[in-house]
């Protein structure tokens, strides 16, 4: 350092000047780039409108979603209530943002666990060789599951059970939640494991072995940060697939129980009375629709800005 | 080719056992007794008795074991029998796997009845979104950017952004209760014998196919799409330009030829991925099919058949990865195995 900044005066002029410019980083680009690209702006808008009035909403919209009013039952759009009501009278706006809490809930934190454990076996087989191979024929058994029968079944079996150690709805929300992320790890820990074994091979790692850097500490500090792109994408997605798995469980009947209206419940309760009040059904099915095309827009979005090669 | 058919096919056994052992011993492990449906009136010792009648008294691992013996042995042996119409050893005492509910019906029974109508809709919406699909990623690759393009790529991200059951009751809504134009319901029992009721069954089929197509084109011609991309960029095809092929002559002849190899072993992997998603499909129309059968046994705690369809069902997995390796390895000389 020394002898740099002892020679050439004109390069210490440069990079005076140069410091004037905002700083660039990595998470600067991408939002540059993502914000280009307008079908991922328009997923971020709708998805922060939706999440907004979901926790928001019920601030404002003072309804309880489970008071029973039938003289106010199968009502179309009114001032009292703007979404209709369902056969037993129950306010259809109040009961969406109710349920919408639960189905983003449910997403978030199957994405978590099915991040975590994709995140942590794609970076032990892509960093490990001895791990590879058990770990990846593991993987691969693992996606030769069928996904939905399983998920339906474990979630049979084991509902009543949980229900009773912990009660109705977290019994269940915890189920589910954790069903679907063990079932959804796979595409993650591909992904990662990709990613780290080209990640490996780069000069820096040889470096950082070369100064005698432990291993913990090369995956840590120099890998994971690395891999984070593939990851963020991944999480991304994954969130739109728990909440497509969540509701596609309860619209099979077999997801929470029928005193907590999540979207997919919605759609399940309201597909008997399709004919009379076919509102009940659409409200939760465009929320669901929304909620996943945004994120997946992003997902797109996401991709194409964290990846340094597509930049123009 | 031969070696590697030969050891792929060596993965494939140890793979299937280790799902079929999972599948067993989560539904082993779960609680519950068949026994706690029946009437409050039947006796503790009759139960005792239906749960030693059911082999419910043996150790788990005996109980794999038969579990396995009776599908990987007797079941096979028992379609050989019907096919081929001949006997082979003792097969009037030949232990059969049988459904709890349903008076004890074989459950391969069960699940002949059920495939022709699962068939019949996801077949159908399956080949139907194959045939959609490759000409509108092709055109939608060569028309880069163009107002179809980008029109297709928006209609494809709704497509699998908005669920089946979504757009199943959304149809349901439209054409059933207003328009008038389909049945909601799917009626299994509709024999085509002339044009009236070969008319009704195209009419009950256009809605559940319609919705399932319509789910399997968007992702289908995306992936369609992006491999023609991946080719249009290659040196092979500036070389046929300069040589003076037209367009749609290069397009055809080396780029479709080329990109579509990897859309084929995406079609074969799709196949069972679109069995359980018929789940959901047949739900909705109420298609008396394979997926309802599972729901149906789910909710009826008829342990072998939820058995044995999850298990089918990963076996299609297994089979259909194998499928599209080979066909991948047939298709792309460029593939050695070594």
């Amino acid at each position: 350092m020394s002898v740099q900044s002892g020679t050439a005066p004109a390069a210490n002029i440069e990079l005076t000047r140069e410091l004037k410019k905002p700083h660039r980083t990595l998470w600067g680009d991408a939002w540059v780039q993502f914000r280009r690209n307008r079908l991922a702006m328009f997923g971020l808008i709708i998805l922060v409108l939706l999440v907004l009035g979901i926790l928001l909403g019920p601030i404002f919209y003072r309804v309880d979603p489970e008071h029973i009013d039938i003289t106010q039952s199968n009502l179309g759009l009114t001032a009292e209530h703007p979404f209709g009501t369902d056969d037993l009278g129950r306010d259809t706006l109040a009961r969406n943002l109710y349920g919408g809490r639960i189905s983003l809930a449910v997403g978030v934190v199957a994405m978590l666990i099915a991040i975590f454990f994709g995140t942590t076996i794609g970076l032990l087989s892509g960093f490990f060789p001895a791990l590879d191979n058990p770990l990846m024929r593991f993987t691969d058994m693992m996606l030769a599951l069928p996904q939905l029968p399983l998920l339906l079944v474990i979630i049979m079996l084991f509902r009543d059970v949980l229900r009773s150690a912990f009660g109705p709805e977290v019994g269940i929300f915890m189920l589910i939640v954790f069903v679907i992320g063990i079932l959804g790890w796979m595409p993650t820990a591909r992904v990662v494991r990709g990613s780290v074994l080209s990640v490996k091979k780069k000069e820096f790692v040889e470096a950082a072995v070369n100064i005698g850097v432990g291993q913990s500490a090369i995956l840590r500090r120099h890998i994971l940060p690395n891999v984070l792109s593939p990851i963020i994408v991944s999480a991304t997605l994954s969130v739109a697939s728990a909440i497509l798995t969540e509701s596609a469980l309860s619209f099979l009947g077999l997801g929470f129980p029928p005193d907590v209206p999540t979207w997919g419940r919605l759609l399940f309760d309201g597909k008997d009375f399709l004919t009379f009040t076919p509102w009940v059904v659409i409200w939760p099915g465009l929320f669901i629709s929304l909620t996943i095309l945004s994120i997946n827009f992003m997902g797109d979005g996401l991709r194409d800005a964290l990846d340094p090669r597509m930049r123009g | 080719m031969g070696t590697y058919f030969v050891r792929r096919l060596l993965t494939a056994i140890p793979t299937l056992l280790a799902i079929s052992f999972v599948i067993f011993a989560i539904l082993d492990l779960a609680p519950g007794d068949p026994t706690g449906t029946l009437p409050p009136q039947i006796k503790m010792e009759v139960r005792e008795q239906i749960r030693k009648a059911l082999g419910l008294d043996e150790p788990f691992h005996v109980r794999y074991l038969l579990w396995l013996k009776q599908f990987f042995i007797n079941e096979p042996l028992n379609i050989i029998e019907q096919v081929f119409n001949v006997q082979i050893g003792d097969s009037s005492n030949r232990l059969r796997v049988t459904s709890w509910s349903s008076r004890g019906k074989p459950v391969v029974d069960l699940i002949v009845e059920r495939t022709p109508q699962t068939l019949w809709v996801v077949g159908f919406a399956y080949l139907l979104s194959v045939l959609i699909a490759i000409p509108l990623g092709v055109v939608g690759a060569v028309r880069q950017n163009s107002i179809f393009d980008q029109i297709s790529t928006v209609m494809a991200v709704i497509g699998y952004s908005v669920p089946t059951f979504f757009t199943g009751l959304l149809a349901i809504v439209i054409f059933s209760v207003h328009l008038k134009w389909f049945p909601s319901v799917y009626n299994t029992t509709l024999k085509v014998t002339d044009w009236a009721s070969f008319v009704a069954q195209i009419k009950q089929m256009i809605m559940p196919v319609a919705v399932l197509a319509f789910f399997q084109t968007a992702a289908l011609s995306r992936y369609t799409r992006s491999s023609v991309l991946d080719n249009l960029k290659q040196d092979y095809v500036r070389t046929a330009y300069a040589k003076g092929f037209r367009e749609h002559y290069v397009v055809i002849r080396h780029v479709l030829r080329n990109s579509l190899i990897p859309v084929v072993t995406l079609v074969a992997l799709g196949i069972p991925q679109i069995f359980a998603g018929a789940i959901i499909t047949e739900q909705i129309f109420r298609v008396n099919g394979l997926g309802s059968l599972l729901i149906i046994a789910i909710q009826s705690f008829d342990i072998p058949v939820v058995q044995t369809t999850t298990f089918i069902f990963a076996v299609l997995i297994v089979a259909f990865n194998l499928i599209a390796d080979i066909v991948y390895g047939i298709l792309d000389p460029r593939i050695t195995y070594s």
